[in-house]
């Protein structure tokens, strides 16, 4: 029987980000990029690359983006 | 079927941090939020915020919080934990909090046995003041107040409180630990639940000393500081276990 | 029973199960005292804190708590106090301050004066607040005035300082202490610390960064001062009734000054004695009515010239305020007093019709 690896998704709050970008250096898949557009704070947020990502993603739910992320802006799901 | 790893806390009200970028501060926050849930202890616990960054933690942990004077936050510890032996107290300092003007109070506290934890954030300067010179600020390390980098002979050199608590009697766990990865992290919740552990206990006075990243005020990126706490922060103050007469 | 030990017990039997302080002449018999009537006591704590800051703070916690809570200490170590009693005024907390005068400023001496009048009453700390400011003239009055000072501190939820000093602290005099409150019977508290268990949780602070926010507190606070004004102000008038010159004196200079008035009524002179009981709120009423019938008085006090003030601010000019004072330690004599009296007197002319 073929183990089937976990996938995830996480969500980032974009009114909640401020930018660290430690999350984007903790990404083990690097998913997450700064993205182009300013968010209402005045920071550029982290974007995840694989919101619209079919079952073919790459995320695996390990919530390491949110576990240090400073601002609780990431949630994460996982199956 | 989808479900949730990972979300906001229980004990952490809905309001946005107004810690800066990469702050250690909202990482702890969130930790010790996580740690009153896993133990059922949020209903019961009292907190002490300090003056500092933290002053307004009492707008992010969902808990009771009575405000100290700056530095004073073992003493108002002591006398709430004294009278209310069966809650959960601790105090929240930053290191000029706890090494500067509250150094006498912490020095006692811990000497008495109190039975209260108190967690140490330490980020290596006054960072709600503007930068200057803390305790705990590294040898050359550049500061508001120590131009051309912190001198031996002009400023003194850093201070390690935690290892000076250990000689205390009354101090039962101390433990050293960092927010700027991911493995620290995991590590300093696990010191965090000892701590608090300690004290459901009746054990005596325990400490967790977390190293915490300034961005701001060391002039870096959040992922820089992280890094520079590895580099250079921990060779002053090493991870690690000051103390533990638990077994 | 030592005034101290007096200020203690009835400290105990008015409900106080928290102590903390630090050792400092003259009134080192008051920690002494409650260090053993703390370990009497199933649900008392004593603690000998490191320093006077620590003990300030420790009372601050135990307040959050809901604990009738105490510290005390002398001159200096009052002035290391100021922060705590500010912070406890701001964030509405009950606690009691025994100050026990001693000779200043900086270490001074040892022996009595009424120096820290100002310290007292002025608030001491920073910031706009007051502090209710007691002062006993006897070993009966200490007790009762300290378990007032426990029922106004929770009434008002505000520190209360009992002002006496290094001889009040010192004197025996027989007493009858009130009966023990039941704490049962307290009236509760529903703002303290003890955990959010089924209900949300709550914040004790001072800090208001919104400068709105912090002039409505501060106007709280002043209308609260008001009312403690109206309610409290107290002072003991003595041969006042047919009196032409009035003597204006608390604690241990009243005494004094009441037996220099017992010598010059003995020599026909219409002398009374006028004895704030609450330094603040001072009894300006009491003063401004008296002002309708007496033209002069005379501020007697142990320093250069304090109280003195607001003695002059309740008058706001209607009478002659005449000063004696001796700082430093000296205890007057009701002798030297009524020379001082009798000489104001007749340069006044008062003994004219």
């Amino acid at each position: 029987m073929t183990i089937k690896p976990k996938k995830g998704r996480i969500v980032i709050d974009s009114k909640l980000c401020k930018g660290c970008y430690l999350c984007m250096s903790v990404c083990p898949s690097e998913l997450i990029v700064i993205s182009a557009e300013l968010n209402e704070k005045g920071y550029y947020p982290a974007e995840f690359t694989e919101t619209n990502a079919g079952e073919d993603r790459k995320c695996t739910g390990c919530a390491m983006c949110a576990v240090i992320c400073p601002d609780i802006a990431i949630e994460v799901y996982r199956g | 079927m989808e479900k949730v790893v990972f979300k906001r806390p229980k004990y952490i009200k809905k309001a946005p941090f107004h810690y800066c970028p990469g702050c250690g501060h909202s990482i702890i926050h969130r930790l010790i939020a996580e740690v009153i849930e896993e133990l059922d202890i949020g209903e019961k616990t009292i907190c002490v915020p300090p003056a500092g960054c933290a002053v307004l933690a009492y707008d992010y942990l969902d808990i009771d919080m009575g405000e100290a004077p700056h530095g004073r936050g073992a003493a108002v510890a002591t006398g709430l934990k004294r009278i209310l032996p069966d809650k959960m107290v601790f105090s929240y300092q930053g290191d000029g909090d706890i090494a500067a003007i509250g150094t006498a109070e912490t020095i006692h506290a811990a000497n008495r046995g109190e039975n209260i934890t108190v967690i140490f954030v330490n980020n290596s300067c006054y960072g709600m003041t503007g930068g200057q010179m803390a305790p705990t600020t590294l040898l050359g390390q550049n500061s508001t107040t120590t131009p051309g980098g912190r001198d031996k002979d002009r400023d003194g050199s850093p201070i390690n409180l935690s290892e000076m608590l250990a000689i205390t009697k009354g101090a039962v766990y101390i433990e050293r630990t960092a927010v700027n990865s991911i493995k620290n992290i995991r590590k300093t919740k696990k010191a965090i639940t000892k701590a608090f552990k300690v004290q459901m206990a009746g054990l005596g006075f325990s400490l967790v000393e977390i190293l915490s990243p300034c961005p701001t005020n060391w002039k870096m990126s959040p992922v820089d500081a992280c890094k520079w706490t590895d580099d250079s922060v921990m060779q002053t103050f090493p991870l690690k276990i000051v103390k533990d007469e638990t077994s | 029973m030592r005034g101290s030990q007096v200020i203690g017990e009835a400290a105990i039997r008015a409900g106080c199960r928290f102590y903390a302080g630090y050792p400092i002449t003259p009134q080192n018999a008051l920690p002494e005292f409650m260090s053993s009537a703390m370990a009497n006591l199933e649900d008392g704590t004593f603690i000998q804190a490191e320093s006077e800051i620590a003990s300030i703070n420790m009372v601050l916690g135990a307040s959050m708590a809901g604990a009738r809570a105490m510290t005390s200490s002398s001159s200096p170590g009052i002035s290391l106090k100021q922060e705590g009693i500010s912070f406890l005024a701001a964030s509405e907390l009950p606690a009691v301050i025994v100050n026990s005068m001693r000779g200043g400023p900086g270490l001074g001496n040892i022996a009595p004066s009424q120096g820290d009048y100002f310290q007292a009453t002025r608030g001491g700390g920073h910031g706009d607040y007051r502090t209710i400011v007691l002062a006993p003239a006897s070993g009966q009055e200490m007790a009762d005035l300290t378990k007032k000072a426990f029922e106004y501190a929770d009434r008002y939820r505000t520190p209360v300082m009992i002002l006496v000093d290094g001889m009040m602290s010192q004197m025996m005099e027989p007493v009858i202490f009130p009966d023990p409150v039941n704490l049962t019977e307290l009236p509760p508290k529903p703002w303290v610390l003890d955990g959010a268990n089924g209900r949300p949780s709550r914040i004790i602070k001072s800090l208001i960064l919104g400068t709105v926010e912090m002039e409505e507190h501060n106007w709280k606070l002043a209308r609260k001062y008001e009312t403690i004004s109206r309610e409290i102000a107290d002072a003991e008038t003595y041969m006042t009734e047919d009196a032409r010159f009035v003597v204006v004196a608390y604690g241990t200079a009243a005494r004094v000054a009441k037996g220099g008035i017992k010598r010059a009524r003995e020599m026909g002179l219409k002398v009374g004695l006028l004895r704030p009981v609450t330094l603040w709120p001072f009894p300006e009423r009491v003063i401004r009515e008296m002002s309708r019938s007496v033209k002069d008085f005379l501020v007697f006090e142990m320093n250069t010239g304090q109280m003195l003030d607001d003695v002059k601010l309740s008058l706001e000019g209607r009478s002659n305020v005449h000063f004696y004072g001796r700082p430093g330690g000296i205890v007057s004599t009701p002798d030297e007093i009524a020379k001082v009296v009798s000489s104001l007197y007749y340069r006044q002319h008062l003994e004219e019709d």
